[in-house]
């Protein structure tokens, strides 16, 4: 494989062993613990530390991937601070185990030593298809296999594991480890076929005829339009091209001096660091609302403040201003009406300014895939696949996970809730063909 | 999977770890729980005559940020009705026949009373028994636990009188209280022991309140002896293990037993000479589900060097301890510092200097302290190596001083002809 661009250090190095010994001894291995609860998995976190202070890495990495198929990604992307760090009782103290770090180490043992942790149940006979080959579609392929079904995953893209793959920034997880991840799914004996978009390629209900069950698994689209006018000039980009072609080490072309980026969220964060990793001058982030409504975890935040991004709040764009190029940025100044439930943001008459910009990326969230369930006949609500609590959707036979049933709440979506989501879906398919455990 | 399968003389267990005769195994609620947690057997509670305990029980030795480095306690035997526990060990036997149940016993060594207590613990179903000639406290001052273990023909004796009455293998658990532990072992085998276990705490005070001087732990302000265990105490035990395993009157299998934490700890004891180990203090910490490591870590711990039964470490290193006098002294070791990994901390350069042969140069560049050893002079103790923090930063290289081994038993021999 041909290295491609890391765009920089990586934001989180590896622990030594003398760093891991120290945490794995300093861990308290609670009872019923906290971390273990905050993890959507529920990770046995005690006893894979306890695993690795013994040397059993082999065992310590199969407790983590028996509960979480996605435990290499996940050390890596996780908000921890949100989650089982956050939920450390040495918190209190801001000195939490550093959970992520422990468990990237004991996947990183089997990363290294080639080990095989899991082998596929006895067949059934059954036959799962997979639409969508994300964290979610890969989780509940592995536990469909180690249920012995026989699965196939269909997916767009050329190669598996979805935004993993293609749009998590490199220097928070690196292209190889996630193609390494999908291809241990992969190894259980999943049959793979890439470069097929279920509802152009082939249809819900032929695929529907040939296999017993179905989980769509296929994550949210692309960002959507900001609706201005200036919006199709060279030099506007979607966050999620424009992370992948950096990432895949695709030209973005010149990126200019002045990068704006518009959006507030963990995917604008990650647009803003790429831009100003990629050379950039001024990276600024331009948001509607203020710093306390910001959708970025903190961590992000402060993460961007560290790589020299700068910040605009309360400014909506209106135009985008360029003969053949983005050249500049019409902004209006907005404003939170006082007393307003959820707060939506409205132009200040006559405060509008004008930013040179080179380049501008939208990161204004995710689009639904709604042609998509309309061809798979099942319901949405707001572009949001409609499910019960296994998941099982409208349509009998088919099963949705991951960012596809994704509504937005207090959290951004995350890799951990959809390879969750892929385990509750694969259970309740398993029952439904007569297999349970 | 390796076969983790376990014989101790004739007493069968799905796994070699058990439960010593503890508080863990004080009643038959907590001995399900161990099975269930996969523990594959269980030493219950000392049975005799119910005692009455005091509080407080226990105390630990902190060292920084380590918590029961070793423990101490005034516990005595059960507390509850022999009728009761006997009842408990049917259930549980019933529950989870493949796991090994054993009965720890204690009484005055009078014949009739042992054969009485032996034959009504026969009954409810036990696969042997254990003889508990090691409680150091209390049941010592009224002539049982280690005031038997204590004396070799009382041991004998004693060990006798319930193999007497027993048609199951009979295991005597030994004290640490003594100078050398293999004639008490010797003692037992005489007696008809089926194994010896070892070891049972050893006398300790873990220490004194600095504010208002009461001694640690302490009962309304006094406190008595108690018997220490945890990992502080694992390298007496291994010794003793040892000992015992490499002597040829000692010929019956050995439960080994202190500081056990996990499968390494484990793994040490087997092939010092251990045919299965015990837990106590390890369970008191973190609980039953400390097994699922020691069972998983065992046999990933065999896959990888490729051996097919737990069994064939039992023994496997032990005769590669010997006496002083056969140790090879044309054997030579240097410190070598890997200055990739050195953090420079100076830790074995002071140990070194102070304390050793003064063979570890510090010359500090730019601020920082470089560590290099002088091969010429180092003796090779070890000592530089066992303070620095980092994991294989030092090492200890062979040096072949082209000489033939020869040790000191030969060399004096040499000298006197
Ligand atoms: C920029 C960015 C950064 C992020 N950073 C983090 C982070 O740091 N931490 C974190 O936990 N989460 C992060 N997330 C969120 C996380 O990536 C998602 O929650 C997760 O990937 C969802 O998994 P999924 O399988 O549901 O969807 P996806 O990962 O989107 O996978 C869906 C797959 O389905 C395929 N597909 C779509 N339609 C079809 C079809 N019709 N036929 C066949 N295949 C189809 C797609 O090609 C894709 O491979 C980030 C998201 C973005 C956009
Ligand atoms: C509180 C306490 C009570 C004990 N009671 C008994 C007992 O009744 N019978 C016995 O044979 N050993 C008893 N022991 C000793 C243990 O069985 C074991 O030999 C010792 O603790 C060493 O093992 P460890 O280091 O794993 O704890 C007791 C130990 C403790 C800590
Ligand atoms: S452990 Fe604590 S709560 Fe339990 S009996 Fe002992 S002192 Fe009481």
């Amino acid at each position: 494989m041909a290295t491609l661009p890391q765009l920089g250090e990586p934001i989180h190095k590896p622990l030594t062993d003398l760093e891991i010994r120290l945490e794995a001894n300093r861990c308290l291995y609670c009872y019923d613990a906290p971390c273990m609860r905050a993890c959507p998995t529920h990770i046995d976190v005690a006893s894979f530390i306890g695993k690795i202070a013994t040397g059993n890495l082999k065992g310590s990495a199969r407790v983590i991937l028996e509960a979480n198929p996605m435990g290499a990604s996940c050390a890596r992307v996780c908000p921890t601070e949100e989650l089982c760090e956050g939920a450390c009782v040495y918190e209190k103290d801001d000195t939490p185990i550093r959970i992520g770090d422990l468990q990237r180490y004991a996947i990183d043992h089997v990363m290294k030593s080639g080990i095989d942790l899991f082998e596929p149940g006895k067949p059934t006979g059954k036959r799962v298809a997979i639409v969508g080959g994300g964290p979610a579609g890969l989780s509940a392929a592995r536990d469909l296999r180690l249920f012995g079904h026989a699965v196939t995953i269909f997916e767009a893209h050329d190669e598996l594991n979805g935004l993993n793959t293609y749009g998590i920034v490199p220097f928070r997880l690196a292209y190889d480890v996630a193609l390494w991840e999908a291809q241990q799914v992969v190894n259980l004996g999943v049959d793979v076929k890439t470069k097929t978009r279920v509802g152009v390629d082939v249809s819900f209900d032929s695929l529907l005829k040939d296999f017993d069950a179905m989980v769509v698994a296929c994550g949210m689209g692309n960002v959507p339009k900001l609706g201005i006018p200036g919006e199709n000039l060279p030099g506007v980009w979607d966050a999620l091209d424009f992370i992948e072609r950096a990432k895949l080490g695709k030209s973005v072309a010149n990126l200019g001096k002045h990068v704006a980026v518009i959006g507030a969220g963990n995917t604008a964060i990650d647009a803003l660091t790429c831009s100003k990793r990629l050379g950039a001058e001024r990276v600024t982030m331009y948001y509607r609302r203020g710093e306390e409504q910001m959708t970025a975890y903190e961590f992000e935040y402060e993460f961007a403040k560290q790589e020299g991004i700068e910040f605009r709040f309360f400014c909506a764009p209106t135009k985008i201003v360029g003969e053949t190029h983005v050249a500049a940025v019409e902004f209006v100044r907005t404003e939170i009406p006082k007393g307003a439930a959820k707060p939506a943001p409205i132009p200040v008459p006559g405060s509008a300014f004008v930013e040179k910009v080179d380049t501008v990326i939208r990161a204004i969230g995710q689009s639904r895939l709604n042609d998509v369930f309309k061809a798979a006949g099942i319901e949405t609500d707001g572009g949001v696949v409609k499910v019960d609590d296994e998941l099982r959707t409208t349509r009998k036979g088919v099963w949705a996970a991951g960012d596809c049933i994704f509504a937005k709440g207090m959290r951004e979506a995350m890799v951990v809730e959809a390879a969750e989501q892929g385990k509750v879906a694969a259970r309740s398919v398993s029952a439904f063909l007569g297999v349970s455990r | 999977m390796a076969d983790l399968s376990n014989n101790l003389a004739g007493i069968r267990s799905p796994n070699p770890f058990w439960l010593a005769s503890a508080p863990p195994t004080n009643s038959g609620y907590q001995v399900m729980r161990a099975f269930e947690a996969g523990w594959g057997g269980a030493v219950w509670k000392t049975l005799g005559d119910p005692i009455v305990n005091v509080t407080s029980r226990f105390a630990a030795l902190n060292w920084k940020q380590n918590r029961v480095i070793g423990l101490n306690n005034i516990e005595l035997i059960t507390d509850r009705p022999l009728d009761e526990n006997l009842k408990e060990i049917r259930e549980c036997k019933k529950a989870y026949p493949d796991r090994a149940i054993i009965g720890s016993l204690m009484e005055v060594p009078v014949r009739e009373k042992w054969h009485e207590l032996v034959k009504a613990v026969q009954d409810a179903g036990v696969d042997g028994f254990e003889l508990n000639f090691g409680c150091p406290h209390g049941m010592s001052e009224r002539g049982m636990g280690s005031a038997v273990g204590q004396q070799p023909d009382l041991i004998e004796m004693v060990t006798s009188y319930a193999v007497e009455a027993a048609e199951l293998p009979v295991i005597v658990k030994l004290t640490p209280n003594i100078t050398d532990i293999r004639h008490c072992a010797r003692a037992a085998a005489r007696g008809g022991a089926a194994a010896v276990s070892m070891i049972n705490t050893i006398n300790s005070l873990i220490g004194v309140d600095l504010e208002t001087w009461n001694p640690i732990p302490h009962v309304d302000g006094k406190s008595s002896h108690g018997g220490y265990c945890g990992p502080a105490v694992k390298p007496i035990a291994l010794n003793m293990v040892n000992e015992c395993a490499r002597d040829a009157e000692v010929p019956i299998p050995i439960s080994g037993i202190g500081g056990i934490s996990n499968w390494q700890d484990a793994v040490e004891f087997f092939l010092l000479g251990a045919t299965n180990v015990q837990v106590c203090t390890a369970v008191m910490h973190h609980g039953f589900s400390i097994v699922e490591d020691m069972i998983d870590g065992l046999n990933n711990y065999l896959d990888a060097r490729g051996m097919k039964s737990a069994s064939e470490l039992i023994g496997a290193a032990q005769n590669r301890v010997t006496t002083w006098e056969n140790l090879n002294l044309n054997y030579k070791i240097v410190a070598e510092i890997d200055q990739e990994t050195c953090i420079h901390c100076s830790k074995c350069y002071i140990a070194c200097e102070d304390a050793a042969h003064q063979c570890i140069d510090r010359n500090v560049v730019d601020g920082t302290a470089i560590l290099v050893v002088d091969a010429d002079h180092c003796v090779g103790c070890n000592l530089c190596m066992m303070v620095c923090p980092v994991e294989d930063c030092i090492t200890m290289a062979e040096i072949d001083t082209g000489l033939p081994p020869e040790s000191w038993k030969q060399r004096s021999a040499t000298l006197v002809s």
